[in-house]
């Protein structure tokens, strides 16, 4: 059979990330971006995915940390194995790069921030008094528009076992990012992506009583950003601004991404004389 | 048709020849009306009448006077921050469980209800039913859910699975009596039909799907055929019985579910904790959050209600 023309194009409809699975958004709408159709997420998708952040915590959060470093190492295996798929919506090879080495970067940590965030309290009294870092728990994410950015927000939040629900407003490169976490050993539910507008859709997660933290770095400064932080405070949320006057994420991020979603728990025990 | 008229070939006869039920047609019927969209004030309506049909449970061998004192002050005031959140029907527990029970809603309206005749497997002697049933009612128990004995059932013996729910109607004497059908181990809906009639003939205030203890709990399609088992027993006998599905309904879009079914089968008299309950222990949770987000406009978490 000769090579012909009449081989239809499969043309691809980048679709919602919620827990594990890649549905339409419940609401049927889409949006085009550069020529591809994209969902676009309603409130309700983001109340589905809360809802699939939050079963997934419990494993994800009691996973050992050992087992989640090297999840996120296979995270960037399968980053790096897509690459052409990156290169094709255009992202820059040393942003690439620079994505697969944090994903490492924030693989290796997850044995040891507990080392840095806890440890042995010494007290004025007969107690052993030990301080351990744990996950706050469901994280809400306005991420920014870069690959590197987009890693840069959900790994410090899922190594220590939180679990996110990202509103991307990059979709293609969003999306492919999720299809790497699908086929890397993540757990369905610990990252769910939504794309669409993020001002239809944040309010909702700032408000909602069963999400953690909100994490502002994608977001435009100005009124909407300042009205979610309020709504948020009616929760007593976690809220992670963008540090004043940063740009980019090519600087070493610290520890702050991760510590700002941990809280800490202190166990007093008695030293038994 | 009276029971006490028939010989057992006549309630045999009756029962079989009660029409089949249309297997398919029934899941289908079931499915289209669980489509409903319910919103605004019809929903905010249709989750407080939830809330008083909910049968708060706890049947755990785990139970506690601690635990069941709780439940009480919760089914009591489901909501502590919202004085306009109704009271739950009744709390359901074993008959050991009663007397606290007992004491913690005294003079509060809700009903206290209590398994009896060896819940949940109906497989003691009839004289260890009906003492079990005397003793929930004596400790003070206004309800009564009785197992059949499913095995009897299965077996053909329609009249003793009769004569047993008679007796245990007598025992109970005042208190309303539920008779749970075990739906999940009937194999047919022809069979939850014919059980149906069966405990209605033999003086059932209440016909409840299941115990929760086996593995095939409440559907809608059983609570569909029981549905319309009560509403051609009134039409042929004059004589309300209420229904009670229980085990499995966890939503408040479950619940709603229920709600529609009941209006569309056997009509809005059906629609009232006097005929409508549902055997639930989380199911109040999910209704509280659900009225929280219609109250404050926010979608509510599981860190705001209580753990039960």
């Amino acid at each position: 059979m000769p090579k012909s023309s009449t081989r239809l194009t499969v043309r691809k409809t980048y679709k919602l990330f919620i827990g594990g699975k890649f549905p339409r958004s419940e609401s049927g709408r889409t949006f085009v971006v550069n020529g591809d159709n994209v969902a676009l997420a309603s409130r309700k998708d983001a109340r589905d995915a809360v809802v699939a952040a939050r079963a997934a915590f419990g494993g994800w959060s009691g996973t050992t940390a050992y087992n989640r470093g090297q999840v996120l190492y296979r995270i960037a295996e399968m980053l790096q194995a897509r690459r052409a798929e990156f290169k094709a919506l255009k992202v820059p090879g040393d942003e690439l790069d620079a994505a697969v080495d944090r994903w490492v970067w924030y693989a290796g940590w997850s044995d040891k921030i507990a080392q840095v965030a806890g440890g042995a309290n010494p007290v004025a009294g007969p107690f052993l008094n030990v301080s351990t870092p744990e996950p706050t728990g469901v994280v809400a994410v306005i991420a920014p528009t870069s690959l590197l950015g987009l890693v840069s927000v959900i790994a410090p939040a899922i190594v220590t076992g939180n679990t996110t629900v990202v509103l991307a407003p990059e979709p293609q490169t969003a999306i492919t990012l999720a299809e790497v976490l699908a086929t890397s050993d993540v757990p369905g539910g610990v990252v769910n992506i939504l794309t669409g507008r993020y001002p239809e859709t944040a309010p909702w997660l700032a408000t909602h009583a069963d999400v953690n933290a909100l994490d502002l770095t994608g977001a435009e400064p100005g009124e909407l950003a300042a009205e979610l932080e309020r709504d948020a405070a009616g929760t007593l949320k976690r809220v992670i601004r963008p540090p004043a006057g940063s740009s980019g994420f090519d600087a070493d991020p610290g520890l702050r991404p991760m510590t700002a979603l941990l809280e800490t728990k202190t166990v007093w025990h008695p030293k038994g004389y | 048709m009276t029971v006490t008229a028939t010989t057992p070939v006549d309630l045999r006869a009756f029962l079989h020849g009660l029409p089949g039920v249309d297997e398919v047609g029934v899941e289908a019927r079931a499915a289209m009306l669980a489509t409903r969209s319910i919103k605004a004030d019809a929903k905010a309506a249709a989750i407080d009448l939830a809330v008083r049909m909910v049968d708060l449970t706890t049947l755990e061998g785990a139970d506690t006077p601690g635990k069941v004192r709780a439940l009480c002050a919760k089914g009591i005031r489901p909501d502590p921050t919202d004085p306009s959140c109704p009271s739950v029907g009744a709390i359901c527990v074993y008959p050991s469980m009663v007397p606290v029970a007992a004491a913690a809603l005294a003079g509060s309206g809700v009903h206290l209800a209590s398994v009896a005749t060896a819940f949940p497997s109906g497989q003691a002697p009839l004289e260890v039913k009906l003492a079990d049933t005397r003793a929930a009612v004596a400790a003070g128990a206004d309800e009564i859910d009785m197992v059949i004995s499913r095995g009897a059932f299965l077996a053909g013996d329609y009249r003793a699975v009769s004569d047993e729910i008679v007796a245990v109607k007598q025992a109970a004497g005042d208190a309303h009596l539920k008779v749970i059908l075990e739906t999940g181990e009937l194999a047919t809906y022809d069979n939850v039909r014919r059980a149906s009639w069966l405990a209605m003939l033999a003086g059932a205030d209440f016909i409840k799907t299941s115990t929760g203890k086996v593995a095939v709990n409440a559907t809608l399609p059983i609570t569909l055929v029981m549905l319309e088992a009560v509403r051609d027993f009134r039409d042929r006998h004059g004589r309300q019985v209420g229904v009670k599905p229980a085990g499995g309904i966890k939503t408040t879009k479950d619940a709603i579910k229920y709600l529609v079914l009941i209006n569309e089968t056997a009509g809005s008299d059906w629609l009232s904790p006097d005929w409508f309950r549902f055997g639930a222990s989380s199911l109040l949770n999910d209704l509280l959050m659900q009225r929280s987000k219609i109250a404050t406009g926010h979608y509510a978490g599981p860190d705001y209600v209580t753990l039960d």
